[in-house]
């Protein structure tokens, strides 16, 4: 697993100022025009605090969530069916839970560093209340966990790249428009709002807004972790079940 | 402006009939995954309506215009919307899809070898891009009107403005996609494309802006977008709105010009 | 009827010049080969005939049209194979026929016919429904040939129409172009294999940096530049030049290649004969006809396929 994992860091050394736009300019972005932007139009902001505060951490989770899908969609896809790299790791000696634990290990990592790259410009200003800002680091990586192994299952059992761009715009917009991001998710009607505890963003919101507001998340905070836990779990069974019907014929 | 240029760049027969026939094959790759691109195509804009526009707007409450109406922030922000919409589609389809076919499927060279030229290539895609960008745009006015955030009769104008959007937009992306040199230059362009959308006066007034700010954003092609649909949908469109339509239309021709002469460059060497 | 005529045609890509002045007449009915190895101009020549590289110079007029302004008018009357297959990997094997109908203006029902019988002459109606990309190198190059032909052309082009394909597939395509040329049209194409265009063509020009060098029907060339004869032989040792020497005089001409030794001689056996008598014990001997290969050897002092 090392290995693999150490191959993905060794192609990142080329990527990583693209990424770095997409991963973490965007989000600064979104930060100023709509958080600053918007936020003088709250009166008295929302939930006691200015908008652009409470948006904030919502937004980190959001961009945690993009980066580890966008990561483990085109390029799991891409390593199937155009580059084939999976299928010259599993002519190396090496198990399919190493292929599989190595990518999803890089994944990972992409997550927290572009994670940690936006809660220093959320620091720098001044929307962070608390120090336990820092553990939204490894909510992000819980949660990129949550959404990148179901992720890897789905981009491995697709044929065409057209489903990576349906699960984008069906699954991965969706959730970030309406899991706590923009607006409480008490505003949403009865059905909606439950769709929002179902999915794995809300989760990571409510533990991040927290962690850098430094108050109660709505949830018990050991259900968060739980349940996101849950969610890698399942999803890790799928893609280790597609990657071994790829990859072992 | 498109009558002085168009008949210097399509002066021959049946270049209509060639266009159709690009559009005809794209008809032809409509497959099952190729429906729901397009339903989410349908339903991305509403979402966002639905999340800024009541979720956020619920927070934000009722918003005060430059010229002292006082409007729901849905009703404000909708039409920005529709804007982003119809230039997201045309680019998507232009740029993304449009580069693939050229540097990758080599579809064009195939066709190249034909009676088809290669501005009658780019009409083609740009009128299939149009068609899809139109259905959108017409299925979000209806929910608007069904929301009562505009009126029927303004929807019928807005139509019409998305829709020179959607050419203004897909001018571009053309001329755009012919400089593009590898996939790596499309994340530069959906980082400007989002730039765009978030300081288009799209979630606030672009009066709230820093004074320099402002002035850069009035010239920007999507700012002008928002600027005519908005004022259709919320009554009161003037001269200002001439001018936006004539800039819109400038944007077109020049785009057109562009991408026709350089296609030809770069594909008939 | 001359179908394509140029006179001191010429391509230039900045400094560099692929096509440098050449003088071509192609007849109606004809099978035309251009034949030369990789960057010899052939395919920039062929692009200038489609229609989609301008010329630098010369004069070039095809089916009695100016390229420069008539280009879809003479686009129309053409079909065109490409070197790489740009079949529409989005379509099914059938629609890739009748869309491409659909941009010479050819009607539907027209195309849906047409298309039906060119899947029966290149032989993939099975096929008809399958997308494209699973088809074998030799089915594209087959429908890509159908492609060409949807539109009844007056001239097909095709650039190197059998590289790539293992040699069943060349001999299937060999075949379908063989009927085309029997039903009377007019066929150019490109190819650095000398067996294709003793196969294929009736005429042929040898290209050679941008030049022409030669020009005539396969016979005549092998006539003009060769012997009847050929004998090829290998000797073991680290280089062939050593025993160069030993053989002078033994026939027309001797060529000397880093693996092989070649006796151009009228009469191979008792060339062979004589190599025996001057007590040479080659590893390998072979007695062959003289071919295009050998034109080409003796016009450019190099080998076509290395």
């Amino acid at each position: 697993m090392r290995s693999v994992l150490e191959y993905h860091l060794v192609g990142y050394r080329r990527t990583w100022r693209s990424s770095a736009l997409s991963s973490f300019v965007l989000p600064l972005l979104t930060m100023l025009g709509f958080g600053l932007g918007v936020g003088a139009y709250v009166d008295g902001g929302v939930q006691g605090v200015p908008y652009l505060d409470w948006m904030v951490p919502g937004l980190i989770a959001s961009t945690a969530m993009q980066v580890a899908i966008g990561d483990s969609s085109w390029p799991v896809f891409g390593n199937f069916e155009w580059m084939k790299v999976y299928f010259a790791q599993a002519a190396a000696p090496l198990r399919v839970v190493d292929i599989l634990d190595g990518h999803l290990a890089f994944v990972v990592f992409r997550t927290v560093v572009s994670t940690g790259a936006f809660l220093g410009v959320a620091a720098a200003f001044g929307t962070l209340h608390s120090g336990w800002a820092v553990t939204t680091l490894g909510i992000a990586a819980l949660l990129g966990l949550a959404v990148a192994t179901p992720t890897f299952g789905y981009a491995a059992s697709v044929h065409s790249d057209s489903y990576l761009a349906i699960l984008f715009r069906l699954g991965m917009v969706p959730m970030s428009l309406f899991s706590g991001v923009f607006f409480p998710v008490e505003a949403l009607p009865g059905v909606l709002r439950w769709v929002a505890y179902a999915l794995p963003l809300w989760h990571g919101v409510d533990l991040s807004r927290a962690a850098t507001l430094g108050t109660a998340p709505a949830w018990p905070v050991t259900g968060h972790v739980l349940y996101l836990a849950a969610w890698a779990a399942a999803g890790w069974w799928l893609a280790y079940r597609q990657f071994r019907r790829r990859l072992v014929v | 402006m498109i009558t002085l240029v168009l008949p210097r760049l399509v002066s021959f027969e049946g270049a209509g009939r060639r266009s159709g026939a690009m559009v005809e094959r794209n008809a032809a790759t409509l497959r099952s995954a190729y429906w729901l691109v397009m339903l989410a195509g349908f339903i991305e804009p509403v979402l966002y309506l639905f999340s800024i526009g009541i979720g956020v707007g619920a927070l934000v409450g009722d918003l005060t215009l430059p010229d002292g109406r006082v409007v729901e922030y849905a009703t404000f922000v909708a039409p920005a919307m529709l804007a982003a919409s119809a230039m997201s589609g045309a680019l998507s389809e232009t740029t993304f899809n449009f580069f693939g076919k050229m540097k990758f499927m080599r579809l064009y060279d195939g066709i190249l070898a034909t009676p088809v030229r290669p501005i009658e290539i780019a009409l083609g895609e740009l009128a299939w891009a149009m068609i899809r960008g139109n259905l959108y745009a017409a299925a979000f006015l209806v929910v608007m009107v069904v929301m009562d955030l505009t009126t029927a009769g303004a929807a019928v104008l807005a139509f019409f403005a998305a829709a020179l959007v959607g050419f203004a937009f897909g001018g571009i992306g053309m001329a755009v996609s012919t400089f593009m040199r590898s996939w790596q230059d499309f994340d530069l362009l959906s980082s400007a494309q989002f730039a765009l959308f978030l300081f288009s006066g799209t979630f606030v007034p672009a009066q709230d802006y820093p004074p320099v700010l402002r002035w850069v954003v009035e010239v920007t092609p999507l700012y002008r977008s928002v600027d005519l649909i908005r004022s259709i949908t919320l009554g009161g469109a003037g001269w200002v709105q001439v001018l936006d339509v004539l800039y819109l239309l400038a944007v077109f021709a020049v785009g057109l010009t562009v991408a026709g002469r350089r296609m030809e460059r770069q594909l008939c060497k | 009827m001359t179908l394509i005529h140029a006179r001191g045609l010429v391509k230039r890509f900045g400094d560099f010049t692929a096509v440098d002045g050449i003088d071509v007449d192609v007849e109606r009915g004809e099978a035309f080969g251009f034949l030369g190895p990789n960057g010899a101009g052939k395919s920039s020549t062929m692009r200038m005939i489609g229609c989609v590289s301008p010329p630098t110079d010369g004069v070039l007029r095809i089916l009695d049209l100016d390229p420069r302004t008539d280009g879809p008018r003479i686009r129309a009357r053409l079909g065109v194979c490409p070197q790489l297959d740009n079949l529409d990997i989005e379509l099914t094997v059938r629609e890739n026929l009748t869309t491409y109908a659909r941009f010479f203006g050819i009607p539907r029902r027209v195309a849906r016919s047409r298309a039906d019988e060119l899947l029966e002459f290149v032989q993939l109606t099975e096929r008809a429904d399958s997308k494209v990309e699973p088809l074998s190198g030799g089915m594209k190059r087959r429908l890509t040939i159908a492609r060409a032909m949807v539109n009844e052309p007056d001239i097909v082009l095709l650039d190197e129409p059998t590289t790539g394909l293992d040699p069943q597939a060349r001999h299937l395509v060999w075949e379908r172009l063989f009927r085309l040329k029997q039903q009377g049209v007019t066929l150019v194409l490109t190819t650095h294999y000398m067996d294709e265009a003793e196969q294929l063509c009736d005429r042929l020009v040898v290209m050679d940096g941008g030049r022409i060098v030669a020009e005539g029907s396969p016979r005549a060339l092998i006539e003009r530049y060769s012997t009847r004869e050929v004998v090829e032989l290998r000797f073991h040792g680290e280089s062939q030049d050593v025993f160069a020497d030993k053989l002078a005089g033994l026939g027309e001409r001797v060529e000397v290649l880093p693996d092989r030794i070649l006796l151009y001689v009228s009469d191979g056996d008792a060339a062979v004969a004589e190599v025996h008598r001057r007590s040479l014990e080659p590893a390998s001997v072979l007695v062959r006809r003289s071919s295009l290969e050998d034109v080409f050897l003796h016009l450019t002092g190099r080998t076509l396929v290395d």
